[in-house]
């Protein structure tokens, strides 16, 4: 069942949902459309000394070199990378997804990158990174999933908490665009439902 | 939409690769497992099929292993994709290229053509193309069969309309082609001097000497080992100083070849072979 806004005090977090981040080796993050600012603020407060890995899959459009890289890693205490094929996934590093392609995790610890069609309209697609997450890391992910205008996202949450991995999306009520947590909801793909400000608390938690 | 309705061990996609490799020859032993079972998996899906059905289809029927070869080997591709690549290609590739009697160039991995006819109308408009031959080679004959004709959907050439611009050339792509109701064919003049024909990466070999070979978003459904095997083959068909490109994320990550090839763009992944 879902336990939607549990938590009214901000550090009562039950054993059960800190134990879980604190156990687990990667944390996902998946947004779209209103998402940005949020996953910026992650970023930002991230630790240098995390000891996880941390991939993030957020839709942007071909063409335009954004700069998420270089606002996120000017602003970020781990080294961030965007994703090249191939790359080894280390811990204490933060990696974006790439435009244009969809990044897969491949079992031997290393990124693989793919240029198949687009998923729900995304290149890249939150669903296949997450997918092809719980394959490769079973029960060890948290994974986060934010605003955005569509469903991509939904079914990667779905196998990843099916693996035993933590699920958390943005209460959709406090999101820009409801859409995309509603889908992972209305799946049953969600461990938690989370506000804004109850995310990063969970998140520091692992300075404890 | 992306629901999986059984999902494929380990063991079942190594048995797959077996069969493959045992009845038809294709051997995908060392393409990239996550994606390759998303492939798979996604065939299953659309055929309604499970694993022993697919296994009994592998071996049974010939026209399903075309479509299961069209499903397994990635399509989709762009004209002009990554306009920052073309951009690159005119400013540092062509004045040297522009050097040579005839130009022979290698798109490996066409598909359906996109990537080589970009590459003829980039010469073109650098009036390099009367002495230019392209080579698009794939292991798919279905893709190749609409590479030789050279006919896209209008909507498709109007999509890569944006990439063409942000490339730097003038005009505009849809100026490269007549377009009748929903279907654009590259002008004949772009067509001459360019050949499609079947070659398989993994176990072809040489065939000419280049100038220059454009192997883009490929070498990412390979495992590096086999990556570093066609890189062997690459060196080889390349003329001394010839230039080789990957994709916008793929880069030499093998000692040996980064011993041999130049980085000529960092960004882009433009290599030029060093020696003989």
């Amino acid at each position: 069942m879902i336990k939607k806004k549990i938590y009214t005090r901000k550090l009562d977090f039950d054993e059960n949902i800190s134990g879980r981040w604190h156990n687990s080796d990667v944390l996902l993050l998946g947004g779209s459309a209103g998402s940005f600012n949020l996953i910026f603020q992650v970023v930002k407060n991230l630790p240098p000394d995390l000891n996880k890995t941390v991939i993030i899959v957020i839709h942007r459009k071909k063409n335009f070199q954004s700069d998420i890289e270089r606002m996120f890693s000017e602003n970020s205490r781990m080294p961030l990378k965007e994703i090249s094929d191939k790359d080894k996934i280390n811990k204490n590093t933060i990696y974006v997804a790439p435009a244009n392609y969809h990044t897969l995790i491949e079992k031997g610890g290393y990124f693989g990158l793919d240029v198949s069609d687009a998923v729900w309209f995304s290149k890249p697609s939150i669903d296949i990174t997450f997918e092809s997450a719980a394959e490769a890391f079973g029960e060890r992910c948290t994974a986060i999933l934010f605003s955005g205008a569509n469903k991509d996202g939904a079914q990667g949450m779905l196998k990843l908490k099916n693996a035993g991995s933590l699920t958390i999306v943005q209460d959709p009520s406090e999101a820009e665009m409801p859409e995309m947590p509603d889908a992972a909801i209305n799946i049953n793909a969600v461990d938690y439902v989370l506000g804004t400000n109850e995310i990063f608390e969970l998140l520091k938690t692992s300075l404890l | 939409m992306n629901a999986l309705p059984e999902s494929l061990t380990t063991e079942q996609i190594a048995e797959l690769i077996d069969l493959v490799k045992r009845v038809h020859g294709f051997d995908f032993s060392d393409y990239t497992k996550a994606s390759l079972k998303r492939r798979i998996t996604r065939i299953m899906m659309i055929k309604k099929i499970g694993f022993y059905d697919l296994k009994h289809l592998l071996v049974n029927n010939p026209s399903f292993f075309q479509e299961f070869l069209e499903e397994i080997t990635v399509n989709v591709t762009e004209m002009f994709r990554d306009p920052g690549f073309y951009k690159a290609l005119s400013r540092l590739v062509l004045p040297y290229l522009s050097t040579y009697q005839q130009i022979k160039i290698w798109s490996a991995g066409c598909s359906s053509g996109e990537e080589p006819y970009s590459l003829a109308i980039l010469l073109n408009e650098a009036r390099l193309k009367e002495r230019a031959f392209i080579y698009g080679t794939d292991i798919n004959t279905v893709v190749l069969k609409e590479a030789r004709k050279g006919i896209y959907s209008f909507r498709n050439i109007k999509n890569y309309a944006e990439n063409y611009t942000l490339s730097g050339l003038r005009g505009s792509l849809t100026d490269h082609f007549t377009t009748m109701y929903d279907a654009a064919a590259i002008h004949n003049e772009l067509k001459t001097n360019t050949l499609f024909t079947v070659h398989n990466l993994i176990s072809d070999t040489a065939f000419n000497e280049f100038q220059l070979i454009c192997c883009r978003n490929v070498f990412i459904y390979f495992e590096t080992p086999l990556q570093e095997k066609i890189l062997n083959l690459f060196y080889n068909s390349l003329c001394p100083h010839g230039f080789l490109c990957l994709g916008s994320k793929e880069t030499i990550r093998s000692d040996l070849f980064k011993m041999k090839f130049k980085v000529i763009d960092q960004k882009e992944n433009i290599y030029q072979k060093i020696g003989f």
